[in-house]
């Protein structure tokens, strides 16, 4: 089957929050159909890739099908926390959207 | 009604300004009381606010000065102390858990909900609290009123969620959720604070007031659910460990939106404490480029700042092109791209021990105007002491609070 490419932000939105020096971004596809899919593309892996100059030690990814989304959590992302940090964006806010940016491949037949 | 209004970052200025001589609570505390003292203590409207910061006693002080510059009855104020662990007991626990050796200022546990609840059980009408935990604000009152037991933790754990989402305000409604086109948000500009109402059973119903902007719906709240949290099987907080798993969000009508389903764990054994250490000197200085090969003249004004702050041995830096890769550096070197970007703005961000070593690193990007690239205009700095902060766990006995009755004759 033909396969499309589309930015996470066609099919998905989020938020990101903060605790410390550890930033969580919350994940909700907007049709629950693409729950699966995204579980299967949206891996750690590839997170950590997406976020590699945030350099995150470590990169959780809670699951969870009744509130329809994900909870993504990557440790030591913010440069110190937000009283320390030397970046811009301390709280690591925008990065919601930076997450958005990934890459998803849709199967064509797939409603967007 | 509830005002929350403290973060990790305000509550540490709040320490700061304190540290020189400045009051401690949130400045704005008289804009966010004046507009509603009247109607609520009219109305027997109750007040809970943590914008005591780091010196809730003189919150109550300028609140009772409020009203009575405002012609009003002197309200029966409260406040709830015991957050500050620097002295006490559960001094030397915080020495034992600390990593950080610098020169400790302040350290303030996230206490629970019991201490409002006192307060309001003992006839508060204002009750100021520094740093409680944000959910506590909202568990306070529903115990107050429902009388669940302190060991009820599904009902705590609604009670949590209630305030969870809250914590906020506009960011369940519709704030902070807009992205035109995609998913639009009527009317921000006059955007309406959560209303939430909640029965003894614990479902809850968040909505906002008529004829306001913004809206609630599932995703506006499933968004917010989320919002800073890290497992959501056990959100920790001081009254109870709140398991969001199982959550139901549904819409019940325009605007109005019911969670339901909140399960509860006993609560932790220790308390979160936010210890604060002199972090030194933090200064910002940026400077703008636009036009054709502006991303190329930005990254030689990166590469001279590089190079003079070596010289001058400041090594806590860095470098940011704003507009290219700032914050997450996405824009990865496509040389088309970067050409057609049409402005862009360099930034230096320092770290130093004083405020001279700060500042003679923010003078290299002033420099940049007669020694720099072609072009460069719009120098800006910014210079602060700040504090940096550090999270430890206390054990619960160790820190004791309680309301305490604001009396203004023993406070002047």
């Amino acid at each position: 089957m033909a396969e499309l490419s589309v930015p996470l932000h066609k099919i998905a939105h989020a938020r990101a929050g903060d605790k410390d020096n550890r930033l969580n971004i919350s994940l909700f596809p907007y049709d629950p159909a693409h729950w699966h899919m995204l579980a299967k593309q949206v891996t750690p892996e590839r997170i950590r890739e997406h976020f590699s100059r945030r350099k995150p030690t470590s990169i959780t990814r809670h699951d969870l099908p009744v509130l329809g989304g994900f909870n993504i959590v990557l440790e030591n992302a913010l440069g110190g926390g937000v009283n320390s940090s030397l970046y811009l964006d301390a709280h690591g806010k925008c990065l919601s959207f930076h997450l958005l940016s990934m890459p998803i491949l849709l199967s064509e037949n797939c409603n967007v | 009604m509830i005002y929350e209004t403290l973060a990790e970052r305000t509550l540490a200025q709040a320490q700061l300004r304190l540290m020189n001589g400045g009051p401690g609570y949130l400045p704005r505390t008289e804009a966010f009381l004046k507009p509603v003292l009247e109607i609520c203590l009219s109305h027997g409207i109750r007040i809970i606010g943590n914008f005591g910061a780091a010196d809730p006693a003189a919150a109550c002080s300028r609140i009772a000065q409020l009203c009575n510059e405002l012609g009003l009855r002197k309200p029966k104020l409260a406040y709830v102390a015991g957050d500050n662990v620097m002295d006490g007991p559960a001094r030397n626990a915080l020495d034992k858990a600390r990593m950080d050796q610098r020169e400790l200022v302040a350290a303030n546990a996230y206490i629970g909900a019991a201490s409002i609840c006192e307060a309001l059980d003992d006839g508060a009408e204002i009750v100021v609290t520094g740093r409680v935990s944000d959910p506590s604000l909202a568990l306070g009152p529903l115990m107050h009123v429902f009388k669940w037991g302190w060991e009820d933790w599904d009902r705590l754990a609604a009670g949590t969620l209630c305030g969870h989402v809250l914590e906020c305000a506009a960011q369940v409604t519709g704030g902070y959720f807009a992205d035109p086109g995609i998913k639009d948000v009527p009317d921000l500009a006059n955007i309406g604070f959560p209303v939430a109402e909640i029965s003894r059973d614990g479902v809850i119903t968040i909505s906002k007031p008529s004829g306001t902007g913004g809206c609630v719906t599932v995703s506006t709240v499933r968004e917010q659910v989320l919002y800073e949290i890290d497992d959501p099987a056990s959100y920790i907080t001081p009254d109870v460990v709140l398991d969001l798993t199982n959550v139901r969000i549904a819409e019940a009508g325009p605007d109005r939106v019911t969670l339901s389903g909140a399960k509860g764990r006993e609560k932790p054994r220790s308390l979160r404490a936010m210890a604060c250490y002199k972090g030194g000197w933090f200064g910002e200085a940026e400077i703008s480029y636009t036009g054709p090969n502006a991303v190329k003249r930005g990254r030689l004004a990166a590469d001279i700042l590089d190079s003079r702050l070596r010289k001058l041995d400041i090594p806590q830096n860095r470098v940011d092109l704003i507009g290219v890769d700032a914050i997450s550096g996405s824009c990865n070197a496509d040389p088309v791209s970067l050409a057609q970007v049409p402005e862009i703005r360099v930034r230096l961000a320092v770290e130093t021990s004083t405020r001279e070593r700060a500042q003679i690193a923010l003078d290299e990007v002033e420099s940049l105007y007669l020694c720099g690239p072609a072009g460069g205009g719009g120098v800006r700095n910014h210079l602060v002491e700040r504090l940096s902060s550090e999270p430890v766990l206390i054990p619960r006995e160790l820190v004791t609070s309680h309301a305490v009755k604001f009396d203004e004759a023993s406070h002047g």
